[in-house]
């Protein structure tokens, strides 16, 4: 059997909604993704960058067209395990009232696995975030917070990982110290990514290919260097 | 002194009421200076008041000289409504009018049930159609308030339940911490009910009972029953809407419905 070219791949994807008029949030989109590569969705406010996250997550159902995953339609698994393959970091971090381990061991205990201390402690060092196992997340400041966040979606050891403006509500030096963090457990991990940012600098610093959008349909698409020197990627910069 | 005027027990009940009435009224002209106007609406209020205590007293004369399937028709008929009452409260659930109506059904139907046949409440029209009444009329509020409480949790934490979904986790597991809050809060006036009974409050029944000559002891003992049952039952209706209301509030695919 041959491999699958992509890791994921989106066919002509549309999302519409019909209450309470009938909207049309995303277009015909296609993508692919490969192994170990970082996409950056960029675009203006309400182009549909957080309404493409949902669906690869399956928090929102595709009106039309397939999401693959390792070719294969990701409507034949079941909710739960696609989400564990693919897991999800959204902005705010919204993290469960609790500890900071309790916020790690989550993922892993809705499939029945318990991770053991070291296994914790060991997630929490590689995030900059060691002897904070017992912390109560309401004393975390929002970069920590935010790195709490990666450490849980990481704990279920996911294929994909979807970044929802990861850093957008940082200031400057805690967008830095999450960016730093995010490209090297991406680098380790030869984890693929799916960034949404609407900020151009950070998307052409962490991106290998970028699909740009507007209004729901996809204006380019291809390495992000490309892109962002085209006519739509220089437009987004007017 | 009304008694000096009226001597049929019909007509002096009349002349209470329009006494009643217009004690109220009196009360609404005093808070009227202070500029509340409530004149034109308190009258209409009254009179639909009247209107149907009178036609269900009407109905309860019926149904004791009647058959004994009349009481359950009533209980029916209250269930019904005490469903399309929660449906109002809980709006913007999907299909919340039959979630009502099967967790009034399954709770207060199940606990009235073992009650009949322990024999602690009688098969009687008398008996079961007030009592039954005040089951399903508690029922209804702390299932009213365990719905809204619910529904008001669920719209404030979406981020947190949906990163639950995204993380793996059943919808169940995403709202627990809000099913067991609303759980709470729905449970608590009923709690307090029975802990200030005697104190706070002589509940109707049990005035009822010592005003028609029965031992204040034994009116005593039997309104805790009556207030425990009403309890369980409640207890029990909001514990099986528990488990219907995530059907209603997420998909198959698990994928959350309820939007603030």
């Amino acid at each position: 059997m041959t491999p699958a070219p992509y890791l994921m791949e989106c066919r002509e994807v549309s999302r519409k909604l019909d209450l309470p008029a009938e909207t049309l949030l995303l277009d015909r989109v296609s993508f692919g993704l490969q192994n170990a590569e970082v996409m950056a969705i960029l675009g203006p406010s309400g182009a549909g960058k957080s309404t493409l996250l949902r669906l690869l997550n399956r928090l929102d159902e595709p009106s039309g067209g397939s999401i693959l995953l390792n070719g294969e339609d990701y409507r034949s698994l079941s909710p739960r395990s696609l989400r564990r393959r693919v897991g999800m970091i959204m902005q705010p971090a919204y993290l469960f009232p609790g500890t900071v381990r309790e916020n790690v061991c989550f993922g892993p205990r809705q499939h029945g696995l318990t991770m053991s201390q070291e296994e914790i402690e060991e997630l929490l060092e590689q995030v900059g975030l060691a002897g904070y196992l017992n912390r109560d997340v309401g004393t975390l400041s929002g970069g920590e917070a935010q790195r709490v966040a990666i450490t849980r979606a990481l704990a279920n050891n996911p294929e994909i990982l979807l970044l929802d403006e990861p850093t957008s509500a940082l200031d400057e030096a805690a967008k830095q110290g999450v960016e730093a963090l995010l490209e090297s457990l991406i680098g380790k991990r030869g984890l693929a990514c799916v960034w949404v940012t609407h900020d151009r600098a950070q998307a052409a610093r962490m991106a290998n290919s970028l699909l740009l959008l507007e209004g729901g349909q996809v204006k380019d698409f291809g390495p992000a260097a490309e892109v962002l020197r085209g006519r739509a990627g220089e437009a987004l910069n007017a | 002194m009304l008694d000096l005027f009226f001597h049929s027990q019909l007509a002096k009940g009349a002349a209470e009421c329009v006494a009643a009435a217009l004690l109220s009224f009196a009360v609404m002209l005093l808070v009227k200076r202070r500029g509340v106007n409530l004149l034109g609406e308190l009258p209409i209020a009254q009179l639909r008041g009247i209107l149907q205590i009178v036609l269900v007293g009407a109905i309860l004369t019926w149904m004791l000289r009647g058959p004994r399937w009349t009481s359950l028709l009533a209980l029916a008929g209250m269930m019904l409504a005490a469903a399309s009452i929660v449906r109002q409260r809980a709006k913007t659930i999907p299909r919340a009018f039959t979630l009502a109506l099967s967790s009034i059904f399954v709770g207060a139907g199940s606990v009235l049930v073992v009650l009949i046949l322990l024999g602690v409440i009688p098969l009687k029209a008398a008996m079961l159609v007030p009592v039954g009444s005040m089951v399903i009329a508690q029922t209804m509020n702390m299932q009213s308030i365990f719905l809204d409480r619910f529904r008001g949790e669920v719209t404030s934490h979406i981020g947190e339940i949906e990163s639950a979904l995204a993380l793996g986790a059943s919808p169940d597991a995403a709202v627990i911490l809000y099913l067991r809050a609303a759980y709470r809060a729905s449970l608590i006036p009923s709690i307090d009910n029975v802990r200030s009974l005697g104190i706070v409050w002589i509940p109707g029944i049990m005035a009822g009972m010592v005003l028609s000559g029965s031992s204040p002891i034994y009116a005593a003992l039997y309104q805790f029953v009556v207030l425990t049952t009403i309890f369980s039952a409640a207890a029990f209706t909001c514990f099986v809407s528990s488990y219907l209301v995530n059907r209603r509030i997420f998909t198959a695919n698990d994928q959350l419905l309820l939007r603030k």
